[in-house]
C-alpha cells in the first residue's frame, strides 16, 4: 500500500511532464485566431492574418489574482465581480454613476415607495432559452438561503426587501437547535479556554427564537413574478438607493439548470465552459485555474449589436510588476492595479493612466473598551494631530484626505456631495488643528503629552501601511508629544486580532457597496461584525434607524448628517483618508466604463 | 538489498507522516482562518462554512480524518478555491512546474557537468577563467534578480531585443526566461563541483596508474576519471531536482507561470488548510523519493557503496 503511494507519486510527476506538454499552444492560438476565413496554424503568418476581413476584436485584460468564484451568487470579491460584471447583467446596469436598463427595460415605483416593479425586455440566456422574471426570483432566493451561504447575504439588510433579512437569518436554526439539543448543562463552546454551561434560561431563548426563525421561509420574502416579464419587489421602507443596487452583482440572474447540474455544485458551473450559461454582453469559453480565462461575445445577448469586443483574454497576474511589465510589451491592454512606485510618474506622464475616487475610507479605530481612551478630548487631539494632506501627498495617488467617514461621491437630497457639506469636523486637511491638539490634550491632564502611557499602533503587514504608520507615528510625537510603538501583523493574524479587540489602535478600511452613505456609517453598531472599535451610542442609533425608516428624503439625510455629527463628536475613529483606484489603460481600447462602486464595464467598449 | 529498501520505504512513510503531523500542529495554531476576510463574514455564515468543511469537529477528530484521508490519496477540498479538490490542484500544478524543472535540470546536466570538467582540464587558462567567472556570478545572483532582469532586457525593456513574452507558457520562447532563471543558481554550482571533483579525482595515485600504464589519455578521463568525478555530482543532483521542483514558486510568480509553487504560496495567505497540507506531504514525498532515486544511482555508479552498513 505505502509503497504503491510512493510508485504513484512518482509515476504521477512523470506522467504530468510529458501529459503537459502537448495541446496548451495549440489551443490557445487557436481561442486567439478562431478560424473564420484561413485555417490557423500554430504559428498564424502575420500577412495571413491580416488579410482576413473580420479579424476578431481582441481585448488582453489582467484580472489580478485567481477569483475564488464568479458565480454571482456566490461571489464576494472585486475581481471576480469585474468578471461577472461582463459575463452577467441585472435588472439594470450602471455607469459611471449613470443608471441604464439592464434586463428591466423600465420600472415603476408605488407612491408609499414600497413596491418597485420591473418590467423586464424580452431577453435570452447564452444558451438560447428565454429569460423570465421566474429567473430572478429563483436567483434571489438562492442567494439569501442559509445552505447557500454567500457571503454577501448580508447585504440584504440593507435592501429592505421584505422578509429577505429574515431568510437569510434562518442560518442561525441549526445553532440554535444544536444548543436545545444539549440542553441544559450541555457545553456551549468546547473550544474555548473556560467552558461555559447552557442554563435553563438560555435553552428557553433558543427555544423561542428556534420558533420565532422557523417561520421564515422563501414565501414569506416579498419577491414575486407577476408574469413572466414582471417582477415585483416589496420593501419594508422606501428605499432611493434599491434600483442603483440591482446593478450589484449579488443580485444578478442565474439559470437554475446550469447551477444545479452535476459536476458544477458550489457556483464552479460559473467557470466551467460547458455549464456556464450567462445573460451578459460575454459568455466565459475557457477557464484554467491560475492562469487566465477567455470570454467570447455573447450573440444572444440583448444589446449584442452595441458589443464591440469579440474576445477578451483575462490573466489572473497577481505580481503588479509583471503585468506592469506585460503592459508594456503590449501583452495586456488594461490593467487595475500598477506598481505602487509607478504612481507618480504615471499620474504625471501617462494620459492613459486614471485615477477615480472609491467609496471607502482607511481609518484608524480606537479600542472604545480601553481606559486609556476613555477621553473624548484624548481622542479628539490625536485625531486632529494629523496632517492628512501630508500622508495624501506621500502616496501620491489621489487619494483624499477624511474629514468624517462618509467619502466624497454621495449626492443628498439636495444634490450636494455628502462629504462636502459635512464639512471637516474641526478636522484640518494639513496641520491647522494641530493648536488645538494640543489644547484639548492639555485639559485632559497631560500637556505636552506628559504622562501620556504608550500604546501600540496596529496594522498589517504591507509596506504602504507602514509608510502611514511612520508618518502618524512621527506626527504624534512631534506634534503632541506622544510616544507609539508600531507592530504589524500578517493579514489573517491582523483580522483576528482586531476582531477580537486586542489592541489599542489598529488600522481599518472599509468600502461601501451601494450608494448610500448608510452603508458607510451603519458598521458601527453594536452587533455588526465591522464595527472594530465596538462603538455603541444610542443616539447615533436613532439617527441611523430614523434615516432609514422615513420616506422623506430630507429627512433621511438630515439624519445622516447628525448621525455623522454624533459620531465625529465622539470619535472613535482617526478618519485618514478616502481610498482611490487607479487604472491604467491602452488608448486603443475605447469607451470603457466602470460603476461608481469600482466594477468595470466592457459591454460597449471595443479596440481601434 | 530488497531488506534495504523496505527499511528506507519504512522510514520515509513515518518521515512524511511526522511532516504531515506537525504541518497540522502548526497550521492550526497560526490566527485566522479559511473565513477570515476584509469584509468578515457574519458569525452564522462563518458556522455554516465550518460545518461544511468539519472544521467545527474536535482538533483530534479532523486530524484523524484527515490522515484517513491521505492513506486513500485524498488530500480533500480546497477551503478556499470553492469546488476544487487539492488533488486536482496538485494535478494541475505539476505539469508547468515539472516541464520548466525539467528543462532546467536538462540544462544543468548538459551544460554544467561538460563545462565543470573543460575548467578542470584546462586548470588556471583561460577558458577556466571564464567559465569560473560565470559560474561565480550564477551562484552569486539571486534567481528573482535574474528573472527580472531577463523581463527587463528581452521583453519590452529594450525596444531592439524584444524577443520574449514577459509571462505565462503559452508560446515555445515563454520557457526560456523561466527555465533560465531556474537553473541559473544550480548550474553555476553544478559546474564548481564537477570542476573541484574532476581536480581532486585528477590527483589520484590510481589516474596516475592509469597513464603510467599507457593507457589512452581519453580512456583514463571517460572510464575513471570523470566517473568518479561525478560521484559528488549525483549526489547533489538529486536534492537539486527536488529544489528546482519545490523551489521555483519565486519564477513562477514573476513569470505568471500557473504551478504548483504559486498555489503553495497562495494557501498560506489564504489559509487553506487542505491545500497547504497537501502540498507540503507532495513536497515531502517527492523530496524524499529524490533522495532515494540518488543513493540507489549512487550505488550504480560506485560499486562500492553497499546497500547494507558495516558488512564492506
Amino acid at each position: 500500500m505505502k509503497k504503491v503511494l510512493l510508485v504513484l507519486l512518482v509515476l504521477a510527476m512523470v506522467a504530468s511532464i510529458f501529459a503537459g506538454c502537448t495541446p496548451e499552444p495549440v489551443e490557445v492560438e487557436a481561442t486567439e485566431e478562431p478560424t473564420e476565413e484561413v485555417v490557423v496554424t500554430e504559428e498564424p503568418d502575420e500577412e495571413v492574418v491580416e488579410e482576413v476581413v473580420d479579424e476578431p476584436s481582441v481585448f488582453n485584460w489582467n484580472i489580478g489574482a485567481d477569483p475564488k468564484t464568479i458565480d454571482p451568487g456566490l461571489n464576494g470579491a472585486s475581481d471576480g465581480g469585474n468578471v461577472i460584471n461582463q459575463t452577467f447583467e441585472g435588472l439594470v446596469r450602471e455607469k459611471s454613476g449613470t443608471v441604464l436598463p439592464g434586463i428591466a427595460k423600465d420600472w415603476e415605483t408605488s407612491a408609499d415607495g414600497l413596491t418597485v416593479t420591473f418590467n423586464l425586455r424580452e431577453s435570452t440566456w447564452s444558451d438560447g432559452s428565454p429569460l423570465t422574471a421566474h429567473d430572478f426570483v429563483y436567483s434571489w432566493l438562492r442567494a439569501m438561503a442559509p445552505a447557500t451561504a454567500s457571503e454577501y447575504s448580508w447585504l440584504w439588510h440593507y435592501t429592505n426587501v421584505v422578509g429577505a433579512e429574515d431568510y437569510v437569518s434562518t442560518s442561525a436554526i441549526s445553532g440554535l437547535e444544536a444548543a436545545i439539543e444539549a440542553g441544559v448543562g450541555g457545553v456551549v463552546d468546547e473550544e474555548a479556554e473556560e467552558l461555559e454551561y447552557y442554563t435553563q434560561e438560555d435553552i428557553d431563548t433558543a427555544t423561542a427564537d428556534l420558533a420565532e426563525l422557523q417561520m421564515y421561509t422563501p414565501d414569506t420574502v416579498g419577491i414575486r413574478a407577476v408574469d413572466d416579464l414582471t417582477f415585483e419587489v416589496t420593501l419594508t421602507d422606501p428605499t432611493d438607493y434599491f434600483v442603483s443596487l440591482m446593478a450589484f452583482y449579488h443580485f444578478m440572474p442565474v439559470k437554475q439548470s446550469s447551477v444545479e447540474a452535476a459536476g458544477g455544485e458550489e457556483g464552479t458551473w460559473a467557470s466551467n465552459p460547458d455549464l456556464a450559461v450567462s445573460n451578459g454582453p460575454f459568455v466565459l469559453t475557457d477557464y484554467r485555474i491560475g492562469d487566465g480565462l477567455v470570454l467570447e461575445k455573447n450573440e444572444n445577448y440583448w444589446s449584442a449589436d452595441t458589443v464591440g469586443i469579440d474576445i477578451i483574454n483575462g490573466a489572473f497576474i497577481d505580481d503588479q510588476n509583471t503585468s506592469f511589465a506585460a503592459y508594456n510589451n503590449g501583452e495586456l491592454d488594461l490593467l487595475n492595479t500598477v506598481p505602487t512606485a509607478e504612481i507618480p510618474r504615471l499620474m504625471a506622464e501617462d494620459p492613459n493612466f486614471y485615477v477615480f475616487p472609491l467609496l471607502g475610507t482607511y481609518y484608524y479605530n480606537f479600542n472604545m473598551d480601553l481606559e486609556i481612551w476613555s477621553d473624548v478630548r484624548v481622542r479628539k487631539a490625536l485625531s486632529m494631530a494629523i496632517d492628512r494632506e501630508k500622508i495624501t501627498e506621500v502616496l501620491a495617488s489621489g487619494q483624499v484626505p477624511a474629514g468624517g467617514f462618509v467619502p466624497p461621491g454621495f449626492l443628498d437630497n439636495e444634490g450636494r456631495d455628502f462629504f462636502a457639506t459635512a464639512g471637516m469636523y474641526g478636522l484640518s486637511i494639513d496641520d491647522g488643528s494641530v493648536a488645538d491638539a494640543q489644547a484639548l490634550l492639555a485639559e485632559a491632564g497631560y500637556p505636552g503629552g506628559e504622562g501620556f502611557p504608550e500604546f501600540v499602533m496596529l496594522y498589517n503587514t504591507s509596506e504602504g501601511h507602514q509608510t502611514i504608520a511612520e508618518l502618524i507615528q512621527e506626527m504624534f510625537k512631534t506634534n503632541l508629544g506622544i510616544e507609539c510603538t508600531l507592530e504589524n501583523q500578517e493579514w489573517a493574524v491582523f483580522q483576528d486580532t482586531r476582531t477580537q479587540g486586542n489592541y489599542e489602535l489598529a488600522r481599518g478600511g472599509w468600502l461601501t457597496d451601494f450608494m448610500d452613505p448608510s452603508g458607510m456609517l451603519g458598521i458601527f453598531v453594536p452587533g455588526n461584525a465591522y464595527n472594530d472599535p465596538n462603538y455603541d451610542n444610542a443616539d447615533f442609533q436613532a439617527a441611523l434607524i430614523a434615516a432609514s425608516e422615513t420616506t422623506d428624503p430630507a429627512v433621511h439625510f438630515e439624519k445622516l448628517y447628525e448621525a455623522q455629527d454624533i459620531f465625529m463628536n465622539d470619535m472613535p475613529i482617526i478618519p485618514i483618508y478616502h481610498y482611490s483606484a487607479t487604472i491604467l489603460a491602452r488608448e486603443t481600447l475605447v469607451d470603457w466604463d466602470r460603476s461608481v462602486l469600482g466594477t468595470l464595464d466592457f459591454s460597449s467598449a471595443y479596440m481601434e | 538489498m530488497a531488506k534495504y529498501f523496505i527499511k528506507r520505504f519504512v522510514v520515509a512513510i513515518i518521515t512524511i507522516l511526522i511532516i504531515a503531523t506537525l504541518t497540522f500542529v502548526m497550521m492550526h495554531s497560526i490566527p485566522g482562518g479559511p473565513f477570515t476576510r476584509e469584509k468578515a463574514l457574519p458569525e452564522a455564515q462563518i458556522q455554516i462554512l465550518e460545518e461544511k468543511y468539519h472544521l467545527d469537529d474536535p482538533l483530534i477528530k479532523q486530524y484523524g480524518d484527515y490522515m484517513a484521508g491521505l492513506f486513500r490519496l485524498d488530500l480533500g477540498p480546497s477551503f478556499v478555491k470553492i469546488g476544487v479538490e487539492v488533488n486536482e490542484l496538485i494535478a494541475l500544478g505539476i505539469p508547468p512546474t515539472a516541464k520548466i524543472g525539467l528543462f532546467a535540470l536538462i540544462l544543468i546536466v548538459i551544460l554544467g557537468i561538460p563545462f565543470g570538467i573543460i575548467s578542470a582540464l584546462k586548470q588556471n587558462k583561460p577558458i577556466d577563467y571564464i567559465v569560473m567567472f560565470m559560474a561565480t556570478l550564477g551562484v552569486t545572483i539571486p534567481s528573482f534578480v535574474v528573472a527580472t532582469l531577463i523581463i527587463f532586457v528581452f521583453a519590452g525593456g529594450v525596444p531592439a531585443l524584444n524577443w520574449l513574452p514577459t509571462f505565462g507558457l503559452t508560446s515555445p520562447l515563454g520557457y526560456i526566461g523561466p527555465v533560465l532563471a531556474l537553473a541559473g543558481y544550480s548550474l553555476s554550482f553544478v559546474t564548481r563541483l564537477t570542476r573541484s571533483s574532476m581536480l581532486e579525482v585528477l590527483r589520484q595515485d590510481y589516474i596516475r596508474t592509469a597513464r603510467a600504464n599507457g593507457i589512452r589519455e581519453y580512456k583514463v578521463m571517460a572510464k575513471h576519471a570523470i566517473k568518479n568525478a561525478l560521484i559528488p555530482v549525483i549526489t547533489y543532483i538529486g536534492p537539486m531536482i527536488a529544489a528546482i521542483m519545490t523551489g521555483s514558486f519565486v519564477i513562477e510568480k514573476i513569470f505568471h507561470i500557473p504551478g504548483i509553487g504559486g498555489y503553495f504560496i497562495e494557501s498560506i495567505t489564504n489559509r487553506d488548510y487542505t491545500v497547504i497540507m497537501g502540498i507540503t506531504v507532495f513536497y515531502a514525498a517527492f523530496y524524499i523519493i529524490m533522495v532515494l532515486l540518488v543513493d540507489v544511482a549512487y550505488a550504480l555508479v560506485d560499486p562500492r557503496i553497499k546497500f547494507t552498513k558495516g558488512k564492506s
